[in-house]
């Protein structure tokens, strides 16, 4: 007997067996150890997915079918009730309705800024002209973010099928993919899918014989991070630099070729089938009050569990960092949460318990943004962070407007200096000065946005600011021109590990006896603190 | 050419394909699914997929179907597989190599017991 969702095993029952078990398992929760499953020869049972925290607080709907189809046969999709919502909507609804049902789901924007998809696909379809396009964005960019990734490589035909529903709705014949050239695997896949769903006449002309007709393209991009942004993507996809426009109009007024387009996220569309399929009230009964449904995370980092979840909205962080996540490495102590990638923010440990949703992660000053979601602990330098995702900013600044261009550069510039021991005083009033005109005076949210990691790690780590333009020190150990490797005399056994692996031969002292650095040689690589197995390399 | 389809295929295709995956219908004895993302065969899935196709050949295994899927979430303990006998609760493989993977494929999929040593634990992740 198997008792679901837990899918616990239960061998070997008998009649009288069963009032205990019921009672037991079924009413107080409690399975019941003797009468489960276990492996002969006496060893304890493995534990069951449901006790082991990384999978049992995750609750799967965009992912439904990760790791239990092969994403290259349409028929194992089908097979999981895949094309169902789509015959529902073709068959049994009208555009109309689907719109309501997508709109009273509640559910927004997976790409980041969270606008009602409901709503976009209703002014797409209200806006005059024929020769509607929608496009499905699957330029995901942010460093440490790879959500679009593993759907479209683990359910393609979910996107696929969303995509269809969303024609319909908004009455689009052609659709386009952009995907990046970074992701091989899912551009093959998404090829399949779709040579798949044409064979079957689930793209094409009079699709399930309802006489709607849609097809779709695969668009791959270069991998500029601009691309992302909906108005440089469209020009990228008519061959244009993808250089951001200003809105309006929007892509629902005039966009891919001057018609009306509908622009979403891959994990936006892969939502659309179940919302379908399940209802609105349904989709909408999961979440936050403003925030419905679920979110998938990549979680990255300083974290014991590395990986792709989804979660409801409304969860908290830590529950995501030390419950899902497993918590921090070593017993390292955790410091900070990165959300929204180079246009989010750095959640500090004090903000741990917030629940997540659009409207929380914007008041604390970061983003929801598409996902990405980076563990950082004692040993990360904020300082260095907000450095890093200049660093990135400032290549991927496509360049139109000057405050991004030039602004991004010179913030970058600033914040390098502080890390190499240059800073002053008065460069954080510059810092804030910069990001307000950055903001203020870019077109697109890539400039408008940029100045956040500054401005998020000044508000909760300006005491690492301080100590590292006042003191000189860069109080997690990072920022290589104001620190300094030491081995302390007393912990050092003179195993001599740490002068066998120092690339400068900068180490020396006799075997079984303190060992010591030499400043002037040392380049601050820090390969004999990590090969020390009595922690006696310090920094300082 | 396919033909195109109607609404009713797809329950038709679905059963079909229940009948042809699920093991309690009688398609085989034990499923192994290999995952395979990019985060999966960057860990060196393909090389477990190579050890589980060359012992399937080798011992002119009939009744096991390997198949492939996407990554089941969990990139820092891949390359992962599942194992599915007939009747029982799947069972997770985590941190594999191909040692491990002719353990496995030896003592669970042809000898019926759980390598409790890689396994990660068992049974079906929740789905709304």
């Amino acid at each position: 007997m198997i008792v679901q969702p837990e899918g616990i095993f239960y061998q070997m029952l008998t009649v009288e067996n069963i009032p205990n078990l019921v009672e037991e398992h079924l009413v107080k929760g409690r399975p019941v150890d003797k009468l489960m499953y276990v492996p002969s020869k006496g060893k304890p049972p493995i534990p069951k997915l449901s006790d082991i925290a990384f999978f049992s607080k995750q609750r799967l709907v965009v992912l439904k079918n990760r790791g239990l189809i092969d994403p290259e046969k349409i028929d194992e999709y089908i097979a999981r009730d895949g094309y169902q919502a789509l015959a529902k909507a073709l068959t049994s609804m009208d555009s109309e309705q689907v719109i309501e049902q997508v709109k009273g789901s509640g559910l927004r924007g997976r790409g980041g800024a969270g606008f009602s998809t409901g709503l976009k696909w209703e002014l797409t379809r209200k806006s005059s002209g024929n020769g509607k396009y929608i496009i499905c964005n699957a330029d995901e960019g942010d460093p440490g973010a790879f959500m679009d990734r593993s759907i479209i490589e683990s359910d393609p035909h979910s996107v696929l099928e969303g995509m269809v529903i969303g024609a319909y709705a908004i009455g689009a014949a052609e659709g386009c993919i952009y995907i990046r050239e970074e992701y091989p695997l899912a551009t093959k896949r998404l090829h399949i899918a779709i040579d798949q769903a044409r064979e079957y006449g689930l793209l094409g002309e009079d699709i399930l014989g309802s006489g709607f007709s849609f097809d779709i393209t695969v668009h791959r991009g270069a991998g500029a991070f601009v691309c992302g942004e909906e108005t440089s993507l469209i020009g990228s996809l008519q061959g244009q630099t993808p250089e951001p426009r200003i809105r309006p109009p929007f892509p629902a007024q005039s966009g891919l070729w001057g018609k009306p387009t509908n622009i979403n996220n891959v994990e936006t569309w892969a939502n659309i089938p179940t919302i379908i399929n399940r209802g609105a009230e349904w989709f909408a009964s999961i979440g936050t009050e403003s925030s419905k449904g679920t979110k998938v995370f990549s979680v990255v980092g300083k974290v014991n569990n590395t990986g792709l979840v989804e979660v409801p909205m409304g969860m908290t962080m830590r529950e995501i960092v030390f419950d899902i996540g497993g918590g921090i490495p070593g017993g390292k102590k955790f410091k900070a949460v990165q959300t929204g990638g180079p246009s989010g923010g750095c959640i500090p440990e004090s903000l741990v318990d917030l629940p997540i949703d659009y409207e929380r992660l914007m008041e604390v000053g970061s983003i929801m943004g598409s996902g990405g979601l980076i563990v950082m602990d004692e040993e990360t330098c904020m300082v260095d962070v907000a450095r890093y995702f200049l660093d990135f900013l400032r290549s991927e600044s496509c360049g139109k407007c000057t405050t991004c261009r030039e602004g991004i550069a010179a913030m970058h510039d600033i914040v390098a200096d502080i890390c190499n021991g240059k800073g002053e005083p008065e460069n954080i009033g510059l810092l804030e000065e910069l990001a307000e005109a950055i903001k203020d005076a870019s077109l697109c949210a890539l400039g408008g946005t940029a100045p956040n990691p500054v401005l998020s790690t000044l508000r909760y780590f300006r005491d690492e600011y301080d100590a590292h333009i006042k003191d000189k020190k860069c109080p997690a150990g990072v920022c290589r021109a104001l620190i300094s490797y030491r081995i302390d005399p007393e912990k050092c056994k003179g195993c001599m590990l740490c002068g066998k692996h120092c690339p400068e031969k900068a180490i020396g002292g006799e075997p079984k006896g303190p060992q010591t650095i030499d400043l002037e040689k040392c380049i601050k690589c820090g390969v004999c603190r990590e090969s020390c197995k009595f922690e006696a390399v310090l920094i300082e | 050419m396919m033909a195109k389809l109607k609404p009713e295929d797809l329950s038709r295709i679905a059963e079909k394909m229940r009948r042809q995956t699920l093991l309690r219908e009688g398609a085989g004895r034990a499923k192994v699914t290999v995952h395979m993302g990019t985060c999966g065969i960057s860990a060196g899935a393909r090389k477990i997929m190579t050890t589980l196709l060359g012992l399937i050949d080798q011992q002119q295994v009939q009744d096991v179907i390997l198949t492939t899927s996407g990554c089941a979430g969990l990139c820092s303990r891949e390359p992962m597989m599942t194992v599915e006998i007939k009747d029982k609760a799947p069972v997770k493989y985590v941190d594999l190599d191909e040692k491990k993977t002719l353990t496995i494929f030896t003592d669970h999929v042809l000898g019926g017991e759980i390598v409790t040593d890689f396994a990660l634990g068992m049974g079906s992740e929740r789905v709304s």
